[in-house]
């Protein structure tokens, strides 16, 4: 349809005059459209050139310049590690919550209510993020602290459960909050793909006496696992680059085993409570982490692309 | 779909067993009325183990959905075979996860309207700032002796105005970019790497977008200012290009995705009549697409609204109302609802600041389901008629 190419009636004088001026207007537009999505190509490059301009210096800083007194690797790398645990344990409490509330919204709820279903499980994905780190703080976190106690109690032999938090504002919490945030992303999108399984196959699955559990190991779950993995991918990139809920929610500390205890830190919430003070040296280290982050989740939300784009050349020749 | 997947009513989703010899003793099926007498019975045998080893919710709701869980399975197993039994069982887990999903969402929704709601009905609550508001009368409030005072009206007008000045920023560079990757790129590798680009800002983290725009002004101002800004690039349009950055992706791709399924007969009716791209761009194709358009900025709007870290390093935090954009820190609601929670006004007395904070967690979340409403209601009321009139 671009190419689509218009020609002006032949007409002398006024209509002549107004086609040329028809001509500038069009490549006007075409030129004004082009430059927004070359301001586009400019921003990201800007941002990608001003966060390693600006994470040189701590990346290259003598031990003694950096706030912790040791080189930028091992000032970042408690906080990596803080970063991947929490959006980790995230994803494994959220992944299978996530995939039985699609199912349950594609395939058992009654059909009157499976719409309103979707909706309710949209309205989680609204509500922002503070108030989930608020909810956590003040609701969520305390209400753990007897279970964090039951545990070290019962199971303090595992290092992960060592001595408790009396607040309840530790790692785990936050690593639970994070996967009540990821819920909503990794449902919608694994309900689109359930919902896309071709009745045919379902149908054949039941048709040949398979119970409905049957059916769906049989026909939706092939059809849908790309998607899953997708779906799981993007709720990881969310959870990595989650600030607010990991910075309200957590008691910070040095990099610990110990997840129901004060301790541990992720670069989010170490960049949010510290750039607003930070200047010179500590400005920069806390750039670096950002741009440490920004590699993570690029890398993350590439390997959810690749994946969703093979599996819509998979989709298309059904 | 479970309708068309089943030939079974509602209440009993497992399909009838029905070709095959019929065996006596193992065709027996489940009676219609097996799940809520299992269910009954479930919560009767755990309230009892409750009640004896100590009450609580929690462990009465977990011990229940156990219970109905390996006992509804057991008895289809006894009654129906292995393969049935293993159906019930992943059918009851898949309920089971639903109602654990609503557990986060309906507290979240109680304690903000039940802790806050109090909160925003105190007069003034909307309209006055924290300007001259103390431990003293934090603590007074505590004992008594004084009412709640402080607000949340400076957080609103900054809400506004930096949500505003990003949705300015953002909506005709995303708008303009959808129109040329739609109607006027021919798929070379500046589209390609537009729409790659495009997908990578959608995953920028929040916080990074924040330290950019901070970081972009904060240069800008040392250039400017020969190297001592004096922390002048701290307001409200930093924290607007900051939202920009993270709302520009998502203009683009809903729009992208309206225009593409505006006809191509539209359009070529339209260059019939010798009428100009761009005219039929303006004139044809973007109304057509308008409410999707409407309803995904909003949705954008709706996102933008509720971030926190990234106006966190570049509006800083104010106690009073600030009018102005492009000079002195900003207050946003959701900076609001993070300071008053870690660092509150009397950290003595701590429960006026919590107070606030979910006073102010109920405005943005009404605010955000206004937002979400809106889209919904724009989407479907504008939306292009599918059939002839």
């Amino acid at each position: 349809m671009s190419e689509t190419t218009v020609t002006p009636p032949d007409a002398p004088g006024d209509l002549a005059r107004r086609g040329a001026a028809g001509r500038a207007s069009d490549r006007i537009f075409n030129g004004l459209t082009l430059g927004a999505g070359i301001l586009i190509f400019v921003v990201l490059a800007l941002v990608t050139l001003y966060l390693i301009l600006q994470s040189i210096p701590a990346m290259t800083a003598a031990p003694d310049q950096i706030s912790t007194k040791t080189s930028f690797w091992t000032y970042v790398a408690p906080l990596v590690v803080g970063t991947l645990i929490a959006s980790l344990i995230a994803l494994l409490v959220s992944t299978p919550v996530a995939v039985g509330v699609a199912l349950f919204i594609s395939h058992y709820a009654p059909a009157r209510i499976s719409k309103g279903v979707g909706y309710v499980i949209d309205l989680l994905a609204a509500i922002p993020s503070v108030v989930f780190g608020a909810w956590g703080f003040t609701v969520f976190g305390p209400g753990l602290v007897p279970a964090y106690r039951w545990l070290n109690e019962n199971l303090g032999f595992i290092p992960i459960f060592g001595t408790p938090s009396t607040t309840g504002r530790t790692l785990l919490t936050a690593s639970l909050v994070l996967a009540v945030m990821i819920l909503p992303i990794i449902t919608s999108q694994c309900r689109e793909i359930f919902i896309q399984t071709p009745a045919l196959h379902q149908e054949a699955a039941l048709a040949l006496g398979a119970t409905k559990w049957d059916m769906i190991r049989a026909s939706v779950f092939p059809f849908a696992r790309n998607g899953i993995v997708s779906a799981i991918m993007l709720g990881l990139g969310r959870a990595l680059g989650e600030t607010m809920a990991v910075t309200l929610v957590l008691s910070r500390g040095a990099l610990t085993p110990n997840l129901i205890g004060v301790g541990n830190n992720t670069i989010p919430a170490e960049i949010a409570l510290n750039f607003p003070e930070a200047f010179g040296m500590r400005q920069s280290e806390l750039i670096a982490a950002g741009l440490v982050l920004f590699i993570i989740t690029f890398l993350v939300n590439m390997i959810a692309r690749w994946i969703v784009g093979r599996y819509s050349e998979f989709s298309g020749a059904n | 779909m479970s309708s068309t997947a089943t030939p079974t009513s509602n209440q009993d989703p497992r399909p009838q067993r029905s070709a095959g010899p019929v065996n006596e003793l193992t065709a027996g099926q489940l009676p219609r009325w097996s799940r809520p007498v299992a269910l009954a019975a479930a919560i009767v045998v755990s309230a009892l183990i409750v009640l004896l080893i100590g009450w609580s919710w929690v462990g009465f709701a977990v011990i229940a959905a156990l219970l109905f869980l390996i006992g509804y399975a057991v008895w289809a197993y006894v009654t129906e075979g292995y393969r049935h039994s293993l159906d019930t069982f992943w059918g009851t887990l898949v309920w089971l996860a639903f109602f654990l999903a609503l557990v986060p969402l309906v507290s979240i929704i109680w304690t903000v309207v039940s802790v806050g709601g109090p909160t925003l009905i105190k007069p003034g609550f909307l309209v006055s700032d924290m300007a001259g508001v103390s431990g003293l009368q934090d603590a007074a409030a505590v004992k008594g002796t004084g009412p709640l005072m402080g607000g949340i009206g400076h957080a609103l007008i900054g809400s506004l105005l930096i949500t505003v000045a990003a949705t300015i920023i953002s909506v005709p560079i995303g708008l303009l970019t959808s129109i040329w990757l739609v109607e006027y790129s021919r798929g070379g590798w500046f589209t390609r790497t537009t729409t790659f680009l495009v997908d990578v800002m959608t995953g920028i983290p929040s916080i990074v977008a924040g330290l950019f725009a901070a970081g972009i002004m904060l240069t800008f101002f040392n250039w400017a200012n020969n190297g001592v800004s004096g922390g002048k690039h701290i307001m409200g349009i930093t924290a607007a290009i900051a939202l920009s950055v993270l709302m520009i992706p998502v203009v683009v791709r809903t729009t992208e995705e309206m225009l593409r399924v505006v006809p191509n007969e539209l359009r070529e009716a339209s260059y019939a009549l010798g009428i100009r791209k761009w005219r039929t761009i303006f004139k044809v194709v973007i109304p057509t697409a308008i409410s999707g358009i409407a309803s995904g900025v909003t949705l954008a709007i709706a996102r933008v609204i509720g971030e926190t870290a990234p106006i966190l390093v570049t509006a800083g935090v104010a106690t009073s109302i600030n009018w102005n954009l492009f000079s002195g820190w900003m207050m946003t609601l959701p900076v609001f609802i993070y300071r008053q929670l870690m660092n509150p006004t009397a950290p003595a007395a701590p429960q006026p600041s919590t107070d606030r904070a979910w006073g102010a967690a109920l405005v943005l979340i009404i605010v955000v389901m206004l937002l979400n409403l809106i889209a919904r209601l724009v989407a479907q009321r504008f939306a292009p008629k599918t059939s002839g009139r």
